[in-house]
This record gives structure tokens, C-alpha cells and sequence, in this order.
């Protein structure tokens, strides 16, 4: 199986470790990834709020790109570029005056349709639960896993048409198929703060702290997210968190991709996950 | 608070109206909206009452607010509110209306991250987290913002130094110079106000 690829820019710097383990599991599965080529970056919240045109033609510029190479599905594991990608294909697909601006500026047009997915969709519809499954050799039993779909992965729903926007599953199946235990919790489609976290630093910790503490009342042992600003907030910024409201907060925030490794037996090494901020010890033991 | 009532101008309503693609009085103020916020707390007027003020066309309270800066365009209001409003896109509209009518934005800091970060983009492609944070703090004057997390991303390998371009220069050209601030829309049904 061969799909095409779109890192974007996070991947290759604050979310390495989201890059490493999807490279690695998909290895494992014998997928193979077509980077597309001479990709750009998707614009993420900076475009769309400065000028709409400017957030659609950056992810469409890599659509073009994808649809030149034959790609006829690209996954984008960063759910912003995911969400941007997604909003100027349906942008241009149910506006004939958006599609003639971008034909306009770009200069080009989309010769085929490129279907577009997030790793959840990825691994829970295109690859399957079932497969899923039957891959597993270290079914992570002992977890009590709390799922965090954030807003990207899942709003707008029109746009994105993948999971109910208030509250999603896929995650919490995926999780489930790994043998793990999924918490009932309050926060999963709570936002983080997204890109505030430079500008505006205190809402991002303010908005991360009642994720973590929503997370702990519901008993989970570990936050598990598939993107890149969800990461670093809650997992780069931890402990300025309790050190801002003095707290302790002590959760481990795993990409799902991490977990699939895991499951697979591939060691944490190779998973890219000596990267991380909050110690990952104590689950990878309890996982034995 | 002070409300000049002005009946005879329809006009910035007409604009949010037509440049955002959603008619504002449809908004019936239920406060489903402000209720899912997160940044409710942080802001000076509620989505809900920035609603309303464009409803009463007060262009300059509207403008004035920090709340379009502080949405974290999270989509949550949008999907919640009974009359099928984007609010998000409004946040939005509002903040790009500012920006191409030259005001002052009152969330400065906001401001200036977006704009670093697109100049990053645009000058080569690609996003570099590294020279971009470096340029925020720059022109925001906090030189040592977030480098509390600095020695700890260098250890585990998240700061890159290394500036990745993409090759097609002309599109990249086309794609900064070309673009509009608002993407052409079909009208808006006009309904009864
Ligand atoms: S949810 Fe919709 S109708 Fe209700 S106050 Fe907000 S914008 Fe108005
Ligand atoms: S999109 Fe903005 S206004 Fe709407 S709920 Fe999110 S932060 Fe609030």
C-alpha cells in the first residue's frame, strides 16, 4: 500500500516524535509513505485569520502538488494541516468563485481528486480495527488511557465529516483495539489554546490545566493526542503549569502513533520518544 | 456602556454580513455561543454581545475589542449555535477587516505572532519555528519570552536550526502577492431585519 504523505512543518521540529512513530508504524504495516512533493506549509491559524485567500491557497498549493504526482489520498498526521487542507478542497469544491481564485493566483488547477486523512481516520477506516488487532503483540492492558481530540480533528463538522464533534470515538477505539482502557472524561474536544501559546501564554496554561485536571478526576494515567499543538501544550508546558498554579501534574501525553508503536513491540527509542517533556517511565513499565 | 443608536446606517452589519457570508440578525442573543468559549473568561465582551453590537452596527466597540484576537478559532461556538451561525468565521471576519483597513489591533502581541509567522512562510516556504520565535520576541521587546523552554527543547532535539525552503519560488510568489483578504462570496439571502 502506498499513500501519500504531508508532514508539515511541526513534524519536522516541536513534533518530531509524531513523525518518527508514524514512519515507524507504518514500516511495520508495510505501508509506504510518498512524501508530496515540494510541499509548503499549510499556513495553519496565522493564514486563515490574516487573509482567507492566503489560508486556502497555501494547503491548496500542496493538493496540486499531491494530484501532479498521481497521489489519490495524502494523510496529514498534524491536525491543524489537516484541518487546512481539508477546508480548501471543500472550500474550492462547493464554491465555483473560490475555485476560479485559486486557479487565478495559483496559476494551476487540481487535476484529481486527493482524499484527504488524519491518522485516526487512517488507522481506524482506511488500514482497520481488525487488522489493527491482529497486529498487536503487547496489548497495553494496563492503561487507562484519556483520549484528546482537541478541536481540529473534529471541527468544523461539515468540513471535516469525520467524527462527532462533541463526542468523538475513533481515538478511544483505536486505543481499545490496543487493549487499553479509555476514560469517560469531560475535556475531550476541549480546545488548548492552539497557537496562543507564544502570544498569549496564560490562556493556553489556564485552558491545558483544566484539561489535566478533568484528565486525573476521570483516572487516567496518561493523555493520548495526534497533534501538534495539543502536544507541546500540555506536554512542553506541564510543569510551567504547576509551577503557575501549583499543581502537580504528572501525565505523560503520548501521540497515538507512540501507542500504536508500542503496542507493536517497537521500542520507545525508535519511536522518537525520548523527546518528550513529562516522563514516559511509568507507563512504558506499565506496559511491561 | 454607551450605545448611539443609528438607524440610518445599515453599514457595518451590511460589511460582516457580506464579507463573512452569515446575516448577523439572525443571532437571537440565546448565549449558547458564550457559554462553550474557552477564552470567555479572558476577553471584554462576550461572543455573544459582540454579536449584538454588530447587530447595532457599533463599528468602533467592535473594532476595538480584544475578543476576535483572543478566539482561538476553536469552531465551538459555530457548531453549537441554534441559528447556524459561524461565529468563528465572524471572529475572523473582524480581524481581517481590521487588518485591511490598517487598525490598530487591540491585541498587539496576537498581531505580530501571526505576522511573524507568515513572514516566515513566505520568505521560504516553510515554517521556521526557530528564526520565528526569535523574530516574535524581537519585535514584541520581550527578548527572553519562552526561553525558559529553550535549553530543554535544544536537549531533546526540537529546536532546529536548520531552515527548510521549498523549491517553487514563483508559487510561493503568486500565492503571497495575489491573495486577497476576503475570498469572493455569493450574497447573502437578505431577510427581514
Ligand atoms: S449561539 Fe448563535 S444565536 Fe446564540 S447568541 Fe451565539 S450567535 Fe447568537
Ligand atoms: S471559536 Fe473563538 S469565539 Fe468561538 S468558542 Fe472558540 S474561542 Fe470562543
Amino acid at each position: 500500500m502506498t499513500y501519500g504523505y504531508y508532514p508539515g512543518c511541526s513534524l519536522h521540529a516541536t513534533a518530531k516524535e509524531f513523525n518518527i512513530s508514524m514512519r515507524a508504524v507504518c514500516k511495520a504495516f508495510n505501508i509506504e509513505l510518498t512524501e508530496v512533493e515540494d510541499w509548503n506549509c499549510c499556513g495553519a491559524t496565522p493564514g486563515h485569520t490574516t487573509k482567507e485567500e492566503l489560508g486556502l491557497a497555501l494547503p491548496y498549493s500542496n493538493l496540486i502538488n499531491a494530484s501532479k504526482q498521481g497521489l489519490d489520498n495524502i494523510v496529514a498526521p498534524c491536525a491543524a494541516c489537516y484541518n487546512r487542507l481539508k477546508s480548501a478542497d471543500y472550500s474550492v469544491n462547493n464554491s465555483p468563485l473560490v475555485k476560479e481564485r485559486m486557479s487565478q493566483i495559483i496559476g494551476e488547477e487540481k487535476q484529481r481528486d486527493v482524499k484527504i486523512f488524519n491518522v485516526l481516520e487512517f488507522f481506524r477506516d482506511v488500514y482497520g480495527l481488525d487488522k489493527l488487532k491482529s497486529e498487536v503483540k503487547k496489548p497495553l492492558s494496563n492503561l487507562n488511557a484519556a483520549c484528546y481530540y482537541g478541536c481540529l480533528l473534529v471541527r468544523p463538522s461539515k468540513v471535516l465529516q469525520f467524527d462527532d464533534e462533541e463526542d468523538p470515538q475513533s481515538m478511544d477505539q483505536i486505543m481499545q483495539t490496543l487493549g487499553a482502557k479509555t476514560v469517560d472524561w469531560s475535556s475531550k474536544t476541549e480546545c488548548c489554546g492552539g497557537s496562543h501559546a507564544i502570544p498569549e501564554t496564560e490562556i493556553v496554561l489556564e485552558l491545558a490545566r483544566r484539561i489535566f485536571s478533568s484528565a486525573v478526576k476521570a483516572g487516567a494515567d496518561c493523555i493520548v493526542v495526534a497533534c501538534p499543538l495539543c502536544h507541546s501544550n500540555l506536554d512542553m508546558r506541564q510543569k510551567q503549569i504547576n509551577a503557575r498554579y501549583g499543581t502537580n501534574f504528572d501525565l505523560p501525553v503520548f501521540y497515538i502513533t507512540e501507542l500504536i508503536g508500542l503496542a507493536l513491540n517497537i521500542s520507545p527509542k525508535d519511536l522518537g520518544m525520548n523527546a518528550h517533556f513529562v516522563d514516559t517511565k511509568i507507563v512504558i513499565e506499565k506496559i511491561g | 456602556m454607551q450605545i448611539k443608536l443609528d438607524n440610518s446606517v445599515d453599514k457595518f452589519a451590511g460589511e460582516i454580513e457580506s464579507l463573512s457570508g452569515f446575516n448577523v440578525y439572525d443571532c437571537y442573543q440565546c448565549g449558547k455561543c458564550t457559554a462553550g468559549c474557552p477564552v470567555a473568561q479572558f476577553t471584554d465582551e462576550s461572543p455573544t454581545k459582540l454579536l449584538r453590537l454588530i447587530q447595532l452596527n457599533q463599528k468602533d466597540q467592535v473594532l476595538k475589542s480584544k475578543t476576535p484576537y483572543l478566539c482561538a478559532t476553536c469552531n465551538t461556538c459555530s457548531g453549537r449555535c441554534p441559528m447556524q451561525i459561524d461565529v468563528t468565521k465572524i471572529m475572523e471576519t473582524i480581524r481581517i477587516y481590521a487588518k485591511k483597513n490598517h487598525i490598530k489591533p487591540p491585541v498587539q502581541e496576537v498581531n505580530t505572532f501571526s505576522d511573524v509567522f507568515l513572514d516566515s512562510v513566505h520568505s521560504g516556504g516553510r515554517l521556521f519555528e526557530f528564526g520565528m520565535t526569535l523574530n516574535y520576541n524581537l519585535k514584541n521587546m520581550t527578548p527572553f519570552l519562552n526561553a525558559q523552554l529553550a535549553p530543554a527543547m535544544l536537549k531533546v532535539g526540537k529546536l532546529s536550526f536548520i531552515r527548510q525552503k521549498t523549491k517553487n519560488k514563483k508559487r510561493l510568489k503568486d500565492i503571497f502577492d495575489k491573495s486577497d483578504y476576503f475570498e469572493p462570496k455569493e450574497e447573502v439571502s437578505k431577510k427581514e431585519h
